[in-house]
């Protein structure tokens, strides 16, 4: 792979935007939302950021997006992931390793089934520090 | 205590830019016997008061973490470093911003590994705001700068899949050897 330039950078994204404007117009509705915090970090988020970038290409995906957020409270089960799109109601998934995020794409968003095993809750206000 | 050096370096930047700055520069160089990291920020900066107590692993501003007694970052990234018969420094002024510059020698044995730079800067440029970032790399027969605003600018999204795609192939391409 010869070193990219931001010229070509910038026509690759071009042309693949076209080519996603005539397929999708229906607005990016999934949002992945990976918890970053020191606790996430320690525990691989990196690596289930990248994954589900990779997926969602793979499955071509595309009204979705990625984005980091603090910690969700749940600092046992890291890395964390909060799964919101239509259809499905917004759900946190913990020990998201790569291998789970393959699982959350191909059963939660593209089959609109829970992912048994991984599934956890907000803890109350109280208790998050 | 984290295990890798990528970890660490998304952990300092991140409280750069959760300190509201709006430009961080990162810089990593390993082109010789030491890996040196550099991150510099135009925050609000720290007085000498606080500096010491951010070295202190029992200090937390108890801001973003009302219940927890324990902010650690900083104190184990530098007990890190000089384990390993690296350096550290910490320098901040009020008003100006704030410098983390540290560095472990490659081949001590409990030199953190580096870990996969391009997935580091994917994480570092798709942390959410409107800062900039400048990257800075060099190693053996590697030398680029990245910044956020251009890559923004090229792929319109910093949170698209499709646009996070293709920055890890641009950020991926700029690892490659000379």
């Amino acid at each position: 792979m010869a070193k990219m330039t931001l010229e070509e950078l910038r026509k690759l994204r071009e042309s693949s935007k076209q080519e996603l404007e005539r397929r999708d117009n229906s607005g990016k509705d999934i949002h992945v939302i990976v918890g970053m915090g020191t606790s996430g970090i320690a525990s691989g988020a990196k690596y289930t950021l990248e994954a589900f970038v990779t997926l969602l290409q793979e499955f071509n995906i595309t009204n979705a997006i990625v984005r980091q957020t603090g910690s969700m409270g749940l600092d046992h089960a890291e890395p964390t992931v909060e799964i919101r799109m239509p259809g499905m109601p917004d759900t946190i998934y913990g020990r998201v390793t790569p291998e789970v995020a393959r699982e959350i794409v191909m059963q939660h968003i593209l089959g609109k089934r829970l992912v048994d095993g991984h599934v956890y809750d907000r803890p109350s206000k109280d208790i998050m520090g | 205590m984290h295990e890798r050096l990528d970890d660490y370096i998304l952990d300092i930047f991140q409280n750069a830019v959760e300190a509201g700055s709006s430009r961080v520069e990162v810089e990593l160089d390993d082109s010789d016997e030491h890996i040196r990291v550099l991150v510099k920020d135009n925050g609000p900066g720290m007085d000498a008061g606080l500096v010491r107590k951010v070295l202190d692993p029992f200090y937390t501003d108890g801001v973003k973490h009302p219940n927890r007694k324990v902010g650690l970052g900083l104190p184990f990234l530098e007990q890190a470093a000089r384990q390993t018969g690296g350096t550290f420094r910490l320098d901040s002024q009020p008003g100006r911003g704030t410098e983390v510059e540290w560095s472990f020698p490659k081949n001590h044995w409990d030199a953190p590994p580096l870990g996969d730079i391009p997935r580091l800067w994917l994480s570092v440029l798709n942390y959410p705001g409107q800062h900039e970032v400048v990257i800075r790399r060099r190693g053996a027969g590697i030398d680029y700068e990245v910044r956020r605003s251009e890559l923004r600018e090229a792929l319109g999204s910093m949170e698209d899949v499709g646009a996070l795609a293709l920055m890890e192939e641009y950020l991926r391409s700029q690892e490659e050897k000379e």
